[in-house]
């Protein structure tokens, strides 16, 4: 599930705070702008670029092609096919991966001090000046189509197709990015070639770098890196209005644990009331606290091993989801407790007892996340991303510790809403009709 | 997901087998944690002692007067003491966050368990959250919580273990409650049948829902015939539903003890303040004098290869995996395993430089997949597994002989030394870049710990590493692929793939 791991750390770094980190701004002299924290204890360092855009640019029918283009960038570049490009990072050491998310592309990197110039030749060349060679494309495919093939056959994987399914309908949002099997089987190398000058461009560039390096010589190798990518690419697709309905719609598979995915409309990002909303997640479902879910149907029922919930801005469209599993005998009783709960904190509020404990939780848990050179740089390039200043990783405690009860209290009779809050169920559950 | 269980070394679920024993192995597995203790201070000796001042220190708790063995400094940051009662203490420096990771780590795992009790281990695990004397079910996650901690636990074959990561000045509240739990466990019946269902239900979620998973159960127990990583850690469905309250406090009684277990503390933190606090709450807890020699039923020579064929139609694409029996890292003999740790990485470390990949996944189209698999970590002896996921159109028979032919081949061509320095190389900068992970660290000598190695050891195997040469690599290879010490299994969707 490709698209929550990145939709949560986009959360993530959007609630970050106090943490002891100098960073500093760094613009190259042809203009790429860059967040840097310096740390020469270790000799190595970690970048993390993301491009906005993402899977959602891909093109009508072309639905998987810059999911397949991002996995191809590491099969060979410039001079090099795919063995002597790989050969050669290898003989570097240094660590690369490419990765396509439904709003943005990933590249991260590790790299040694020793040989960081031929580290980021390398790099570069894989960015800028892939080959894309008919039989890296074919080889990378088969891959893609056994993935998707395992997908298929997936709970967690065909609970979350449905789901997307009807929350974005025909949106790009609305089917998994890797693509289907007839699509993906016609794409062409021209159409990885498009999916590549549509997908890395300048002007959607965000950087955040940690590790043994100067600003000084960051911007040169910014320059290097990112210089010749294209200036500009397609317009972004347009928002999803709200579509969710509430219901069940029970999904038959044979298997012994049905899994569950649901959710209702969300919040922006840039609502002022998204620090609060982050709160009474934390408090209905979180998965760093005893969540009132994780206390109602695991602890109290053992009817699940896990159960959380979380919020999903993204950059055109916003939810609230969950998830559990849970036995197909049980799994009604555990979809009845977790309605009950999200009309209960609908209609009364959390208390204040509950609130000053999350508070507590959240802003001690804060600084623990900048821990390690990758964590940090990708907490600097979420933070860009979702256009949070760098004063946030100082201010954001307080601002957390700002939001008040009514605030809270006020959101979850508002935003949450028990009648549009929709499951999608995969199995065989026994007691549960399906319903919309 | 909280209480998570480990299960190391999966690989797209296609690695599925770790650890089992050799007569060599019989005899470490024998050695008392007292003895332990001792060959961990005695071994020490022989390595650079930064603080040659520092001798063994007494601290006075209460009416109880709590020695510790002199610290001994390993590396730039490691230090390393025991307690008098036998637990055994190790401190990593990392200055740069202030941050702190406590572990517990018990020589416990699922391989100790009695028959009939599988999965006791994880359960206890899990009811290790339900509180003592002196916490209510739930407050010690709680506490940690609100002192803006998180907090898991995990077990394994060989281990299970405890930790928190916290503001490096919450560091005494953490072992306060950590030592509790070490000893003053309070469970009610009803604790026993809410988490039994828990763990039931991690149990579909990980293996009964997923077939990779369920194929890999049937792969271990082909493979261990006697021995306990034949079971596994989340234990049979059948003996989870039976599992009760007095095997759980059996297991607890038997083996939750100062002198069967490893703190580990890893972060801002001095050397010193970690021995005073070590001290104060875990020195003062008496050892237990009946923990019984880690005896392990040992397998009987396989002398046959063995065969299976899991169907299960959510297989969404048919794969074989062949695994070997291999020896593992043994105290102050790392040299074969680190030979094997270069083997794997030479036949399907890579998919574009490795033999398997190279011939299976570029030179033809014969795979999808490949990889080769070793876990060097285990107290009893491991296994060396290779995978092949075929491509359109290939046949699991003729996926198999093309493997085959790349191990043969491999066998009968010298080894390319570029192919040896460039993974040389990578060894050594996985050095550098692991210093970026402190948790990642702790774990490490905590997993060494609980499976026979030392400190020294650990120090050790990078360096065993670097100096493993191609005539060592064929050796090890030689000695693995015994086909007669083999099992192969099929994963298909129905009879027609089994072909």
């Amino acid at each position: 599930m490709i698209r929550f791991a990145m939709t949560f750390c986009v959360a993530l770094a959007a609630s970050a705070a106090n943490a002891a980190i100098d960073i500093q701004q760094v613009t190259s002299p042809g203009g790429i702008e860059a967040w840097l924290v310096e740390d020469h204890n270790i000799p190595f360092t970690a970048l993390e670029i993301r491009v906005r855009g993402g899977a959602a640019l891909d093109e009508p029918g072309k639905r998987g092609a810059t999911n397949l283009m991002m996995a191809t960038l590491e099969e060979g570049a410039g001079d090099l096919d795919a063995q002597a490009f790989q050969t050669a990072r290898e003989d570097l050491a240094a660590g690369f991966g490419f990765d396509a998310g439904d709003d943005m592309v990933s590249i991260s990197a590790q790299m040694l001090t020793d040989n960081r110039d031929e580290a980021v030749a390398l790099l570069r060349d894989a960015i800028v000046n892939p080959r894309f060679d008919q039989s890296a494309i074919d080889r990378v495919r088969q891959q893609v189509l056994s993935n998707i093939a395992s997908d298929a056959k997936s709970p967690g994987d065909i609970a979350s197709a449905a789901f997307d399914k009807a929350a974005f309908g025909d949106h790009p949002y609305g089917s998994p990015l890797s693509g289907t099997v007839e699509s993906v089987t016609a794409l062409t190398r021209d159409d990885i070639v498009t999916a590549h000058d549509n997908a890395l461009v300048r002007d959607r560039v965000y950087v955040g770098v940690v590790g043994d390096i100067t600003p000084a010589d960051l911007g040169p190798l910014l320059d290097d890196l990112l210089g010749d990518l294209p200036e500009s690419g397609p317009a972004l697709p347009p928002e999803v209005e709200d579509m969710l309905d509430g219901g069940t719609t029970v999904i038959p598979f044979d298997t012994p644990q049905s899994v569950a995915l649901f959710g209702q409309p969300g919040l922006r990002r840039d609502d002022p009331d998204y620090m609060a909303a982050y709160v009474l997640n934390e408090i209905l479902g979180g998965a760093g606290f005893e969540s009132r879910l994780m206390n109602e149907v695991r602890e109290k029922r053992g009817l699940t091993y896990g159960v959380s919930t979380f919020l999903v801005p993204k950059f055109h469209a916003d939810l609230w989801m969950g998830q559990v599993a849970s036995s197909n005998a049980t799994v009604a009783e555990a979809i009845e407790v977790i309605r009950a709960e999200w009309a209960r904190i609908a209609r009364d509020g959390v208390t204040q007892e509950e609130l000053d404990k999350i508070k507590t939780y959240l802003t001690g848990a804060y600084p623990l996340r900048f821990d390690g050179n990758a964590e940090i740089a990708s907490i600097l390039v979420g933070m860009q991303v979702i256009d949070l200043p760098p004063e946030y990783v100082e201010n954001r405690n307080e601002m957390l510790a700002a939001v008040t009860l009514d605030d809270v209290n006020r959101l979850a009779a508002t935003l949450l809403q028990p009648d549009r809050l929709h499951f999608v169920v995969v199995g065989e559950p026994e007691g549960l009709a399906a319903a919309n | 997901m909280t209480r998570m269980l480990a299960v190391p070394f999966l690989i797209l679920g296609l690695t599925p087998l770790q650890a089992q024993t050799t007569q060599a192995q019989s005899t470490q597995a024998q050695t008392t944690q007292a003895q332990t203790t001792q060959a961990l201070a005695a071994t020490a000796e022989g390595t650079q002692v930064a603080d040659a001042g520092v001798a063994a220190r007494s601290f006075t708790e209460g009416d109880k007067t709590v020695s510790v063995t002199a610290p001994v400094r390993i590396g730039d940051d490691v230090t390393t003491f025991s307690l008098d009662n036998g637990m055994d203490v190790v401190v990593i420096e990392d200055h740069r966050a202030p941050v702190v990771v406590q572990m517990v780590w018990y020589r416990a795992g699922s391989a100790d368990e009695l028959v009939g009790q599988s999965g006791v281990a994880h359960f206890l695990e899990h009811l290790l959250f339900k509180g003592t004397d002196k916490l209510a079910p739930g407050e010690f996650s709680a506490t940690v919580a609100a002192n803006g901690g998180s907090d898991n636990a995990f077990t394994s074959y060989d281990y299970t273990a405890y930790f928190q990561r916290v503001a490096a000045d919450r560091l005494p509240l953490m072992m306060e409650m950590e030592s509790d739990r070490m000893t003053n466990l309070k469970l009610s019946e009803g604790d026993i049948v809410t988490e039994r269902n828990v763990i039931l239900e991690e149990r579909n979620q990980r293996t009964e829902n997923n077939p990779g998973a369920l194929a890999r159960e049937q792969f271990m127990a082909a493979q261990y015939q006697n021995l306990r990583y034949g079971v596994p850690v989340i234990g049979w469905k059948h003996e989870m539903e039976e599992l009760s309250l007095e095997d759980a406090l059996a297991f607890y009684g038997l083996n939750y003890s100062p002198n069967n277990a490893i703190l580990i503390v890893a972060g801002d933190v001095q050397p010193d303040d970690v021995m005073a606090l070590a001290a104060k709450y875990y020195g003062v807890i008496p050892p237990e004098p009946d923990l019984p020699p880690r005896l392990r039923p040992q397998e009987p020579p396989q002398t046959a290869p063995r065969r299976i064929t899991y169907t299960d139609a959510r297989v969404s694409q048919p794969y074989l995996v062949r695994s070997y029996l291999a020896t593992e890292r043994n105290t102050g003999d790392q040299k074969t395993a680190a030979a094997l740790v270069y083997l794997a990485e030479l036949l399907g470390g890579s998919s574009f430089t490795s033999e398997l990949g190279r011939a299976l996944q570029f030179d033809t189209q014969t795979a999808v997949y490949t990889s080769a698999g070793y876990d060097p970590s285990s107290l009893d002896t491991s296994t060396f597994a290779l995978s092949v996921v075929p491509g359109t159109g290939v046949s699991l028979s003729e996926a198999e002989a093309a493997m085959d032919k790349v191990v043969a081949d491999f066998m009968a061509n010298d080894i390319d030394p570029a192919a040896m320095d460039r993974i040389r190389n990578q060894m050594k900068a996985r050095e550098i870049y692991a210093l970026d992970d402190v948790q990642g660290r702790a774990q490490r000598y905590g997993a060494a710990l609980t499976q026979g190695l030392t400190v020294q050891d650990v120090e050790a195997w990078p360096q065993v590493l670097q100096e493993v040469t191609a005539e060592d690599v064929k050796a090890a290879a030689a000695e693995v692929f015994d086909l007669n010490q083999s099992v192969t299994g099929w994963v298909v969707a129905d009879k027609e793939q089994a072909r």
